[in-house]
């Protein structure tokens, strides 16, 4: 059991609390320094689209996990993103400044998304978010002068002062970089006043109001750093692939990202992670998994969806906080070895919670 | 002429989107949450119409009560198993809930071996039936559709405005706690609101099956239908059905008169346009909390 004394306050702003955040926190960073010299190719690739994914989490989590708003459109921000960055480095634009264009579009679009957010909550909020979502992709199919429509889009390598970023491990590092830069950024917002808001928006928007905290005005900044993050995630999901058409951007991948951050852990940094390992790492244990099943079960076609609903239907029944607050019952566990109760972390039940009722 | 028939075949659409809606609202009424399951069920009951008709031999009305009854007691069985335990949990995981229920239920068809995959025609005693009326020439398809959602329309309001059951369901959508205490067995009527939506699925999924086919992905429509019960506003039943019509005839319209690419997305443009102008809906009481 670790008892925390805080004497000062910059122990209490340090984003590392103790010696064992810092030592295992140092130790995931020199592992993932060191992956490209160790981890086969493949597997490197795969690292490479989880961090992307993660960044887009990030951006997700953000918006659903820490300010309680939900969108069913996210992967329009991502396409946005990726599409900008097609046609900027297209154009002979310089990778970090296409790269800032793709997160300052897909911010601009967040708050034109963001500002029906101010009138609408909830499920209207979704159906908002959702209607965007296929209009930017019928737009990116049929707006072909810029898009290349239907038959998709292809992109350059990434350049920065004259180097290539060719390779899977100089393309690894660069999405490394941009993850770390980018969890520092969020870690830093949530302890910020305006971290601080928008949880306390999540949490109840009257009282948050009533604390003084202007609405509309964090709502939309909200959106628009979601968005942003969605963007850069955008923009390297489209130098990873080399090549992008409108039906990856799709709903379907709106609700994979949904579905990401929920069994990540909704309301927590490492959800985002969790989740995109979760997300890149299911298909490979399904395919793992396909050779032992019978042949009429393995070689399905609609296998993975079963896998992927099941999967989501029990963590919102049995673990709503995702595979971070499983990590987090493993831990007090550990902590407090013999004596973690099982109602430690039972969840209330209510009555029905309505919004309707007068 | 062209007018009236593309009207024609906008409301026989719109029909389709409105019986989903309204399986939305049913189910928004009477839980407060949202199915994006919707659409599945709408698949699963055209699927089970069809397995009844061509693998076990039902004669057409047969395996249509049946199949209607039989998604009814899977709607019912679906809320008690998986949505009771955690109702009263925030509005998203429910969301999140019913998006895996849609996956699981879509997944699940397509692993049929041999049919999940394939793309059906559902034999129909009215099939390629077609009237003429001067230049117009009216399908037998869509006026089943037509007729049928008239008389489920009716048959919901029949429920609603003079049985018990229908009465007891409006005043727990109106108060829960309140119809608690007056002896509503509120849980249960849940279920039923589910058993009901679904079997309204399965009679959308029933009608829609002869317009287009039986497949696997039929159920993405029910995305189309949530435009539907935001125009109308999703707490109104009639709002649904409004709302639907709304949707299909814009679509159809759009689709003759305006460039390409504007069909597909007419009901979403229109949704946000209605999200700024009424966020409320056409039919959407307009409630406060108070704290």
């Amino acid at each position: 059991m670790r008892f925390l004394f805080k004497t000062s306050y910059e122990q209490d702003l340090r984003l590392a609390k103790h010696g064992g955040h810092v030592f295992w926190y140092g130790l995931l960073g020199l592992a993932l320094v060191v992956a490209p010299w160790v981890a086969p190719e493949y597997w490197l690739a795969q690292l490479t689209f989880v961090l992307i994914y993660a960044i887009v989490g990030l951006g997700l989590m953000l918006l659903a996990g820490f300010t309680g708003l939900f969108s069913l459109g996210h992967a329009a921000f991502l396409g946005v993103g990726a599409y900008t960055q097609a046609v900027l480095t297209g154009m002979g634009w310089p990778f970090a400044l296409s790269l800032a264009c793709a997160a300052g579009l897909s911010a601009a679009v967040g708050v034109i998304v963001g500002l029906p957010a101010l009138r609408v909550k909830g499920i209207y909020l979704g159906m908002a978010t959702l209607s965007f979502g296929f209009i930017v992709e019928e737009v990116f199919a049929r707006w072909e002068s810029v898009t290349g429509g239907n038959s998709g889009k292809h992109l350059v390598p990434p350049e920065i002062w004259g180097f290539k970023f060719e390779s899977t491990e100089s393309f690894y590092f660069l999405c490394l970089g941009v993850a770390v830069v980018s969890t520092l950024a969020i870690l830093n917002l949530l302890r910020s006043p305006t971290g601080r808001a928008f949880v306390a928006i999540r949490d109840s928007e009257i009282s948050a109001q009533s604390m003084g905290i202007h609405l509309a005005r964090y709502k939309t900044l909200s959106f628009s750093l979601s968005a942003a993050l969605a963007g850069i995630g955008g923009a390297l999901y489209a130098h990873k692939l080399q090549f992008i058409s409108p039906d990856q951007f799709n709903i379907l991948q709106s609700i994979d990202l949904l579905l990401m951050i929920v069994i990540g852990g909704l309301g927590s940094v490492h959800g985002a992670f969790l989740g995109a390992i979760f997300l890149i790492s299911m298909p490979q244990l399904i395919s793992l998994g396909k050779d032992w099943l019978p042949a009429t079960i393995g070689q399905a076609p609609g296998l993975q969806a079963v896998v992927y609903g099941a999967v989501l239907i029990l963590f919102v029944l049995f673990e709503p906080m995702g595979l971070y607050g499983r990590w987090l019952k493993v831990r007090t566990w550990l902590q407090l070895f013999p004596f973690y109760r099982k109602g430690l972390f039972k969840r209330q039940k209510s009555f029905q919670k309505s919004d309707r009722l007068k | 002429m062209q007018f009236v028939q593309l009207l024609i075949s906008g409301v026989a659409q719109g029909c389709i989107y409105g019986l989903i809606a309204l399986g939305f609202v049913l189910i928004y009424k009477a839980t407060e949450t949202v199915s994006f399951a919707q659409g599945e069920l709408m698949m699963l009951g055209a699927f089970c119409g069809l397995a009844l008709m061509t693998v076990l031999g039902f004669p057409f009305w047969v395996a249509v009560l049946a199949s209607i009854a039989a998604m009814g007691l899977f709607g019912t069985v679906l809320e008690r198993v998986v949505i009771r335990p955690i109702l009263g949990q925030p509005a998203f995981s429910i969301v999140m809930l019913t998006i895996g229920i849609g996956y699981v239920l879509r997944g699940l068809v397509t692993m049929i071996p041999a049919i999940g995959t394939e793309t059906h025609t559902l034999p129909v005693p009215y099939k390629d039936l077609a009237f003429k009326l001067g230049a117009l020439v009216l399908n037998a398809e869509q006026l089943a559709v037509i007729a049928a959602t008239g008389v489920l329309c009716a048959l919901l309001f029949a429920l609603f405005r003079y049985s018990k059951l229908g009465i007891a369901m409006q005043a727990s959508s109106q108060n829960q706690l309140a119809a608690y205490y007056m002896g509503i067995p509120v849980q249960r009527l849940n279920g039923l609101a589910w058993g009901l939506a679904a079997a309204v699925a399965a009679v959308a999924g029933l009608l829609l099956a002869p317009i287009t086919f039986v497949h696997a992905n039929m159920g993405l429509i029910g995305l189309k239908a949530f435009p539907a019960a935001v125009v109308g506003g999703f707490g109104s039943l009639p709002g649904a059905i409004v709302g639907g019509l709304v949707i299909g005839i814009v679509e159809s319209f759009s689709g003759f008169y305006l460039p390409d690419g504007f069909k597909d997305t007419a009901a979403y443009i229109v949704v946000l346009i209605m999200l700024m102008v009424r966020p409320n809906g056409l039919f959407g009481e307009k409630l406060r909390k108070k704290v």
